[in-house]
C-alpha cells in the first residue's frame, strides 16, 4: 500500500543507515526523473530569461526553453566552462539581481582573476540541507564536536561545513586552516568527536598530534570528513589508523556549490551525488560526446535548484566514472568513483586549486623576469610545497644582494596574493630552466601519484 | 669560471663573494671587463657591470679609518666593500651610494 502523501516513508534500511531526508535520499528512479525533469525546465526558463550569456548561447543553438521537455534533453544544452566565468567576471553570469544574492564567495581562477559565485538566501538554505545529508550519511548528529580546519573566508570548505553541522544540532569550533599546535591544543581541550579538514592535513595532524596528545584510554575523536584535493584508498587506511577515526570523503566545487555536491555514505563504495540538486553526466572530455555510467571521463555538473549562479553543464574538468547501481544504505541517487585525475593541468596544493598559468601570468607582469620557469610540488612530511623557479633577465642583475632577494621577495608576495598560499621562489642560474620545442614541461609534480 | 677567464687571457685583480642561503654574487676586477663580459655572457653566466671606486692608500694602521670618516662626515655611504694590499699599499674597492659625491670628497682630500 502506497504510504500517504505528506509522510516520509520510512526505508527499512533507515534503521541501520541514517539517512537525513529519506523522501529524496531514497527516492524511486521514475519520481526522480521527473523531478530532474521539471526542475531542468525550470531551470532553461531561468537562466533563458534571466542571464543573456545563456540566453544568447540557446538562441545561437535555436533552442527556445520550451524545447526542452525532460531531463534527456540536457544533451542538447552547450556547456559552460570556467572560461565562461572568467570572461564574465565577475556577476556576469548571476540570474539573480545582486540585491538577492546574500553572499559571494571565490575560488582559483585560471589567471590572476578569481572565479565568484554567488548565493541567494535560498541557494544558502539548500546547500546546509546539502551538508545535512552528507553529515548524516557519516553517521554525525547533535552528540558531535565538530573541528572545522578548512579554511574559513572566500573558500567554500569552512563556511560550507559550519553551517551545515549547526543545522544538524552537532557543535561546530570554527578553527580554520593552520596553527597546528592550537588545534591539537583544543581538540583535546573540548573533546572535538569529529574533524574536516583536507586529507593530507589530518596526516599531518596525527603526526604532530602523538608528541602533544599521547594516546591512552583511547581519544574522544572517532569521524574524519575529507576533501579539497583527491585521496585514496590507502591514505584513508593510513588516516584511520594514525587517528583511529573512521575517515569520509566529501566532494564539491564552488562554482556548482561548495562541499556538498556528493558524498559517501557507510558502505564507502563511490559518493552519492545528490542528484536531485545536481544532474551528473560523463563526457570524454576530447571528443565532449557523453560517455555511458561505468566510464570513466569527464564529470559533468548542472545545478538543478540554484538561483544565484546556476550552471548548466559545467565541465569539472574532474575525471571519475558514474554508477547508477543501487547500494545497500538504500540511497537511490547516482554514485560517483573517486576523482581519479585532471582533464587540464590544474594543481592542487594544500587543498588549493593552483593553475599553472596563474603562476605564469604572475612571472609576465613582473619587469626583470623571463619568461621561462618551473613549478616544482612536493610533499614533505604530509604537507605540500611550492617552488618557482624563475629566471632573471639581465637588465635586472645587480651586484647588490638586497635588490636579488627584494625581486625574490616581490614574486613570492605577488604569488601569495594571487594563489592564496606561500610559494618559495628560487631564482635560478640563467639558461638553467630547460627550454623545449613544443609544449614545455612546466610542472614537476613529485608527490607520489596517490591513486 | 676562472677557467674560462684564464683561458681568455683575462686576469683577475681583486674579487669578494658574498652569498646568501639561495644564491652568491661574484663581484670582481679585471684586466679586461668588456672581454670578460663578452666570454662570460657566452658561457651563460649572469654578468653586470658597476661603476666602483678604487682607493690607494698606506698600508697602515688608521689609515683606512680616516678615509671612511671623511666619507661619512660628507653623506656618501658604502653599499660594499673589498680590499687587498701588496706593495705596501692598500687598495680598496668601494661600491658607494653615490659615486660622483664620492670622488669629490676623495678629490678634494688629496
Amino acid at each position: 500500500m502506497r504510504p500517504p502523501e505528506g509522510i516520509f516513508y520510512i526505508h527499512p534500511l533507515t534503521l541501520l543507515f541514517m539517512i537525513w531526508n529519506p523522501s529524496k535520499e531514497c527516492m524511486n528512479a521514475d519520481k526522480k526523473r521527473k523531478l530532474q525533469s521539471a526542475r531542468l525546465r525550470k531551470l532553461v526558463e531561468r537562466t533563458y530569461h534571466n542571464t543573456p550569456f545563456y540566453r544568447n548561447r540557446l538562441q545561437e543553438r535555436n533552442i527556445l526553453p520550451d524545447d526542452i521537455r525532460s531531463i534527456d534533453d540536457i544533451v542538447r544544452l552547450p556547456f559552460t566552462t570556467k572560461d565562461h566565468l572568467r570572461d564574465n567576471y565577475p556577476y556576469g553570469l548571476f540570474a539573480a539581481p545582486m540585491t538577492e544574492i546574500v553572499r559571494l564567495h571565490a575560488s582559483s581562477g585560471t589567471t590572476g582573476q578569481p572565479t565568484v559565485v554567488g548565493y541567494t538566501r535560498k541557494d544558502l538554505g539548500i546547500w546546509t540541507e546539502m551538508m545535512a545529508r552528507c553529515l548524516t550519511a557519516y553517521g554525525a548528529g547533535k552528540k558531535d564536536i565538530f573541528s572545522v580546519a578548512y579554511g574559513y573566508g572566500l573558500f567554500t570548505g569552512g563556511l560550507g561545513l559550519h553551517y551545515g553541522v549547526e543545522h544538524i544540532g552537532a557543535t561546530v569550533v570554527p578553527m580554520s586552516s593552520g596553527n597546528t599546535p592550537k588545534q591539537i591544543r583544543l581538540m583535546h581541550d573540548f573533546g572535538v568527536t569529529a574533524l574536516a579538514c583536507t586529507p593530507s592535513y589530518a596526516l599531518y595532524l596525527a603526526e604532530a598530534m602523538k608528541e602533544q596528545v599521547p594516546r591512552r584510554n583511547g581519544r574522544p575523536l572517532r569521524l574524519g570528513i575529507f576533501g579539497a584535493e583527491p585521496w585514496s584508498e590507502n591514505m584513508r587506511r593510513d588516516i584511520e589508523e594514525k587517528l583511529g577515526i573512521d575517515a569520509f570523503n566529501i566532494y564539491g566545487l564552488s562554482e556548482i556549490m561548495g562541499p556538498g555536491v556528493s558524498h559517501e555514505c557507510a558502505c564507502k563504495d563511490g559518493s552519492h551525488i545528490i542528484d536531485d540538486h545536481f544532474y551528473a553526466e560523463i563526457i570524454d572530455p576530447q571528443t565532449l560526446e557523453p560517455l555511458p555510467y561505468g566510464e570513466q571521463g569527464e564529470l559533468i555538473l548542472t545545478t538543478l535548484t540554484k538561483d544565484g549562479l546556476p550552471l548548466i553543464r559545467y565541465r569539472t574538468k574532474d575525471l571519475c566514472s558514474l554508477h547508477p547501481e543501487p547500494c545497500a544504505c538504500g540511497r537511490t541517487s547516482l554514485r560517483m568513483s573517486r576523482i581519479v585525475g585532471r582533464s587540464d593541468d590544474m594543481l592542487i596544493i594544500r587543498g588549493v586549486n593552483v593553475f599553472p598559468s596563474q603562476i605564469e601570468s604572475v612571472i609576465l607582469e613582473i619587469p626583470g623576469l623571463e619568461p621561462h620557469y618551473q613549478i616544482v610540488v612536493n610533499r614533505a612530511e604530509n604537507l605540500d610545497t611550492l617552488e618557482v623557479k624563475v629566471e632573471v633577465h639581465e637588465d635586472r642583475y645587480s651586484d647588490e644582494i638586497n635588490r636579488m632577494v627584494a625581486l625574490r621577495e616581490e614574486v613570492k608576495a605577488r604569488l601569495q596574493s594571487v594563489l592564496g598560499i606561500a610559494a618559495s621562489v628560487k631564482i635560478a642560474e640563467p639558461f638553467t630552466i630547460p627550454r623545449s620545442e613544443g609544449k614545455a614541461q612546466r610542472v614537476i609534480d613529485n608527490r607520489k601519484t596517490n591513486m | 669560471m676562472a677557467r674560462i677567464l684564464g683561458d681568455n687571457g683575462i686576469n683577475m685583480q681583486a674579487f669578494s663573494l658574498a652569498e646568501n642561503a639561495d644564491f652568491g654574487i661574484l663581484r670582481m676586477i679585471v684586466s679586461d671587463v668588456d672581454r670578460a663580459v663578452h666570454v662570460l655572457r657566452e658561457a651563460r653566466f649572469g654578468v653586470t657591470t658597476a661603476d666602483v671606486v678604487r682607493i690607494t692608500c698606506p698600508d697602515t694602521p688608521g689609515a683606512l679609518a680616516d678615509i671612511l670618516e671623511n666619507l661619512a662626515a660628507h653623506d656618501v655611504f658604502i653599499e660594499y666593500m673589498y680590499a687587498f694590499s701588496r706593495n705596501n699599499h692598500a687598495h680598496i674597492i668601494i661600491r658607494p651610494s653615490h659615486i660622483d659625491r664620492c670622488i669629490e670628497v676623495l678629490g678634494a682630500a688629496t
